[in-house]
This record gives C-alpha cells, sequence and structure tokens, in this order.
C-alpha cells in the first residue's frame, strides 16, 4: 500500500510539471509587450523599461521565469489581481465558501445520485428507470448557466423560496440553491453508473450465493450488491472534480457566492488575463491532488488495484 | 437461460442428458448458414433502426444541420434588423417567439445562431478525434517508449481540464476570438479521454489472432495498425466522438456566456443567453427559447452517442 501511494505520488510530479509548464507557455505566447505598453503613446525610458523587465524577470529566458513562477506557485506566491490584492489573500477568504459549497453539493450529489440509480438498477426497464433515464439524459444536456438560471427564475424569482444572489457571509441556508444545481449538473453521471454497476452485481455469483444461502433481499441490496457498486461511483465522483469546478465557476458567478469560482468568473469578465491564469493554476493543483487522493481511496477500497501490477 | 426454452423436445421424458437447451449449442446450431454475412457495423445498424430513440435524434440532427446550412428557409425575418421599438414584446404573429430588449427577432436568432454551435462542435471534434487517435493507436500498437511518451503527454493535457483550458486559451488571445479559435481551444485539450479509450481497445485487439497471421504474411506494421487493427477497436471512438460533440457545442455556449467565447457580433446561442440574463425577470422567454434550442441540440447528440453506444456494444444489447 505504501508502495502504491508512493508510485502514485511519484507520477503526479511530471504531470505536475508538464501541465504547469503548458499553462505558463500559453501566457508566455501571449502576443504584444505589457511593460511598452505601460508607457502609452510617449513611450518608455528605456532604463525604466529594463528595471522593470529585470524586476519581473522578463529579461530572462522562458525556461528560468517558468522556474520562477513554479518557486511563486511553492512559497505561496501567485501575483496580484489588477487591483493590487494577492491571489494567495483571495484565495484564504474565498476558498473556505467554495469549500462549503463544494461539500453541500457533493452531498446532495452522492445521495441522490446513488438513490435514484439502486432504486433504476433494481428495476431495470421499469417506469423508474426510464424516467430516471431521461431525466439524466436531459441533465447531461443542459449547460450549467441554463440550469442555474432557471433554478434562479423558478425558486427564487417565481416561488420566493431562496433569495436570488448569495448575502456576503454566505451562510448554510443561502447555500442550499445554488449547491442544488451544481449536484444536479454533476449527478447524472452517478445516477447512470450507480444503475449499470448495481445491474452488473445483481448478477453476480457472490449475490446468487448469498441469495441460496437464504439472506434476505434487503440485506443482500444492502451489504452484497450496493457496497459493491460503491466503488466505481466513488471514483467518479472524485474524478467529476474538474466538472465541479466548471460548475462552481459559473453557479458562483451566477448566484454571487463569494467563493473562488465568483473571483475567477469576474477575473474573466473583466478580462483580467493574469488573474485567470492564477487562478487557473490553483483549480489545476487542487484538481491534480483531488484525483490523487481518489486513486489512493480507491485502492483502499478495491484490493484488487493495489495488488495488482 | 430461461428465455432459450422455447420450443421443448417432445422427447425430453425418455432422455436423460441434459436437453440441448441448457447448452450453447442450440444457439450455434440455429444460426442459418446461408443467411447474408454480418459485421459489427450491420449488426449496430440492425440495433439502432429499430429503437424510436434512434429516428428522434436522428431526425432532429438533419433538422439542425439543414438549418445551419440554410437558415434562410426557415426565416424571413433579418436577425439583424433590430426595432428598438419593439423592445422586450411577447409573441406575436410577426416574431413568434418575441424579441429581444434590442428588439431583436428572437427565432431568427436561434435559427441563424444555430450554425455557430454546430461549426464549433465540428471542428472541436474533428481536432479532437484526430490528435486522439493519432496518439491512442501509436502509442497502444507500438507500446514501449512510443506508449510511454505519448501517454505521459497525454496525461499532462489531461491534467487541465480542457474548459479551464480554453478559458485561459481565450482570455490570451483576446484580438483572435473566432469560431475556429474556439474550436481549437476545446479540441486541443478534450483528445486525451479519445487517446486513452482508443489505446484500450487497441491493447486488447493487437494480440489478436488475425493480427498475428498478418504478420506471419509479411505484412507491415502500419498497414497491419491501419488495415487489421484500428477497423475492430475504433467503435468506442464513434461513441466518444458523438458525445464529445455535444460536449463542445456546451463549452462553447458556456464560453460565449462567460464573456470568452465570441465576440457579441457573432450570433450565437450563448451570446443570445448571456445578453437575455440581464432581463430574467422582465422577459426570461428571451432566456428560454435559445436554452431550449441549446439543451435539445446537445440532447439530441448525446442520445444519439447512447444510442450508438448501445447498438455497438453486443453486451448491452444483451441486457436490454
Amino acid at each position: 500500500m505504501v508502495w502504491y501511494i508512493l508510485r502514485r505520488v511519484l507520477q503526479v510530479i511530471p504531470v505536475f510539471l508538464g501541465a504547469t509548464l503548458l499553462i505558463y507557455f500559453m501566457v508566455f505566447a501571449l502576443p504584444g509587450d505589457p511593460i511598452a505598453a505601460l508607457g502609452g503613446d510617449r513611450g518608455l525610458n528605456p532604463a525604466v523599461a529594463d528595471a522593470i523587465r529585470s524586476r519581473y524577470h522578463l529579461d530572462e529566458p522562458f525556461i528560468v521565469q517558468y522556474f520562477y513562477y513554479l518557486q511563486g506557485i511553492f512559497t505561496g506566491n501567485l501575483g496580484t489581481t489588477f487591483s493590487g490584492q494577492p491571489v494567495s489573500e483571495i484565495l484564504a477568504r474565498t476558498l473556505p465558501v467554495t469549500f462549503r459549497l463544494a461539500i453541500i453539493a457533493i452531498v446532495i450529489e452522492a445521495v441522490a445520485g446513488i438513490l435514484i440509480g439502486l432504486i433504476a438498477g433494481l428495476r431495470k426497464n421499469g417506469a423508474f428507470d426510464t424516467v430516471s433515464l431521461l431525466f439524466s439524459l436531459v441533465l447531461i444536456s443542459m449547460p450549467i448557466f441554463v440550469l442555474a438560471f432557471l433554478a434562479q427564475f423558478v425558486f427564487a424569482i417565481q416561488l420566493g423560496w431562496a433569495r436570488t444572489t448569495v448575502s456576503g457571509e454566505a451562510p448554510f441556508s443561502e447555500l442550499i440553491l445554488p449547491a442544488f444545481v451544481l449536484a444536479f449538473f454533476v449527478v447524472a453521471n452517478v445516477i447512470r453508473l450507480t444503475r449499470t454497476s448495481v445491474i452488473e452485481n445483481l448478477d453476480a455469483d457472490f449475490v446468487r450465493t448469498a441469495t441460496a444461502k437464504g439472506l434476505s433481499r434487503p440485506r443482500i441490496i444492502r451489504v452484497h450488491v450496493l457496497r459493491n457498486s460503491l466503488i466505481p461511483v466513488v471514483t467518479l465522483i472524485g474524478t467529476d472534480f474538474g466538472l465541479l469546478i466548471v460548475g462552481a465557476t459559473v453557479t458562483e458567478g451566477i448566484f454571487n457566492v463569494p467563493g473562488v469560482g465568483n473571483t475567477l468568473f469576474k477575473a474573466i469578465l473583466l478580462s483580467e488575463a493574469p488573474t485567470v491564469v492564477s487562478f487557473v493554476t490553483v483549480f489545476v493543483i487542487v484538481y491534480l491532488i483531488s484525483n490523487l487522493l481518489v486513486d489512493i481511496l480507491y485502492a483502499f477500497l478495491d484490493p484488487r488495484i493495489r495488488y495488482g501490477k | 437461460m430461461e428465455s432459450n426454452q422455447s420450443s421443448p423436445s417432445p422427447l425430453s421424458e425418455t432422455h436423460f442428458v441434459a436437453s440441448l437447451d441448457e447448452t450453447p449449442l442450440q444457439a450455434t446450431d440455429s444460426v442459418a448458414e446461408d443467411s447474408k454475412p454480418s459485421n459489427l457495423y450491420i449488426d449496430a445498424w440492425r440495433d439502432a433502426r429499430r429503437r424510436p430513440l434512434f429516428w428522434i435524434s436522428g431526425v432532429f440532427i438533419v433538422l439542425v444541420i439543414v438549418v445551419s446550412v440554410f437558415p434562410g428557409l426557415f426565416t424571413q425575418i433579418d436577425p439583424r434588423l433590430c426595432d428598438l421599438g419593439l423592445s422586450n414584446n411577447g409573441a406575436s404573429a410577426a416574431h413568434i417567439l418575441g424579441t429581444t430588449k434590442q428588439g431583436c427577432d428572437v427565432y431568427a436568432r436561434i435559427i441563424f445562431g444555430t450554425s455557430t454551435s454546430l461549426t464549433v462542435g465540428i471542428v472541436a471534434t474533428v481536432i479532437n478525434t484526430s490528435i486522439g487517435v493519432i496518439f491512442g493507436a501509436l502509442g497502444g500498437f507500438f507500446g514501449r517508449w512510443v506508449d510511454a511518451i505519448l501517454s505521459r503527454i497525454g496525461d499532462i493535457f489531461f491534467a487541465i481540464p480542457y474548459f479551464l483550458a480554453a478559458v485561459v486559451i481565450m482570455s490570451v488571445f483576446v484580438q483572435y476570438r473566432n469560431v475556429f479559435v474556439i474550436a481549437l481551444a476545446i479540441g486541443a485539450f478534450s483528445w486525451p479521454g479519445t487517446a486513452r479509450i482508443l489505446r484500450g481497445q487497441v491493447l486488447s485487439v493487437k494480440n489478436a489472432d488475425y493480427v498475428t497471421s498478418a504478420t506471419a504474411l509479411g505484412v507491415g506494421r502500419l498497414t497491419i495498425l491501419w488495415r487489421h487493427v484500428l477497423p475492430n477497436s475504433i467503435a468506442p471512438v464513434i461513441v466518444v466522438t458523438t458525445i464529445g460533440l455535444a460536449g463542445a457545442i456546451v463549452a462553447e455556449a458556456t464560453l460565449s456566456f462567460l464573456g470568452v467565447g465570441l465576440p457579441p457580433s457573432v450570433m450565437s446561442w450563448g451570446n443570445d443567453i448571456s445578453t437575455a440574463q440581464r432581463d430574467l425577470r422582465n422577459n426570461p422567454m428571451t432566456l428560454v427559447w435559445p436554452s431550449i434550442a441549446l439543451t435539445s441540440t446537445v440532447l439530441a447528440f448525446v442520445v444519439m452517442g447512447e444510442v450508438i453506444r448501445d447498438a455497438l456494444d453486443p453486451k448491452a444489447r444483451a441486457r436490454r
């Protein structure tokens, strides 16, 4: 197990370096000279321009600049936004809010997805199964902003059950509507995967053995079918994290949740490319770490992974 | 195997060996030798054409293609001819889906926005599939260091969710925002999924007997890959491609909605929804109609992908 974790961690390192290099290269390819632009029409004194360039290491070759950027990532220096706030400070303020939103969303996603998927799988091709299939296909096809506006219009404007936007402290009660939107954006895959693996496990030999032993149906479903069906679902919820990040960006923007996604959303709207890049870097790091954790969790849950080659 | 006991033999009581029904032999015997030869794709077509969902989504996709190629056939109204006097009017005989805040016809804008979505979807999918097939096929077939290098490159691109990558690219290349750049931004980061699936398929196919016999006959490696391995491992890619096309349409709309997609001058469903959101309270229908167009187009491609997936997978056919 220790070796498995170690190998998995070691595998992440080149991917991390490659991914950050790729992002950095995209910014490096940015056309135009931001330093020359600082001087406006009159142009900048060459000595001043050189001073600024060397201060931001812009006179160094590409790869050296990349290492300065890496150094910044590891020392928590992610640059500043256009209004002069350090990105790390904004992260410290906004991450807890996004974390809370994501936790509520994942709980809703897991409970709703597994429950619907289980019932659909147990009654394969029944009315519930057909309806849940159509429901999940429509959810897959609905872009997150359409889903968010629909929820905002129906539940906040028409029915008045929730506020259209979230207030500064983002209390739990106000986060429920955005969390539902976020959960329903990603729930479809959980429903379908649970359904498929429940159907597969119902046909498995150990379930037949359990039935032959005379175990009650609820116990077979709970202990033998559901528990084994959950293993791939856990992985899916983890790997869907990328989708959750995208969803959080748009949902937080639309509901004005004061989280990281909203900061990225606003930076995109104001076309502050450097801030966008900083936040995307943070998201990619979070995404890599979450995938790593899911893989390790998967190995805990399924011995075949850990003892496999 | 209850379903196979269709014709119990009249002699079954006098025979004490297992009847043929309980063994797969009957299935083998019942194959008519003079029937037409079949393959995976003919079987899939036979299966798909019996399903209503195939025809519903298929007809819708054809409709979307016709609308995007000949938008003029579906509306006489110029979507760029906006009359502020008609601002936020509801549905009427002249404007069947009403007008936007600027007084533009909602229906005409949806019709003329169709080609934008479809073009982005198709171009992004072509880019995604081309890179994915090359990386997946070469990596899986040649193995060793070729596979190691190609797989690691794939891992790096896979580590950046393609939507975020597209956001970065579109934020950086502000001057170059058009249909092809946005398709490139989406396609260039979504291919590792395709490559991984194809690689897995190639790995399971490349040791098949027909590949060994082709090698024994002295057929070149690349010819084997092209003639024998690829045709037998490409099926799942078709499914991923169809669903990926839907994903690219969603990504374009979301990017346009965020303001890093296409410029407002380009007619696109994402842009229309983005503009309409400011009037969500007064005139929600200007947001609802393009959303319906977007969602149903995406739904058609997703359903088509699902139908193809079921049709191409004999195990899934048996499960139904």
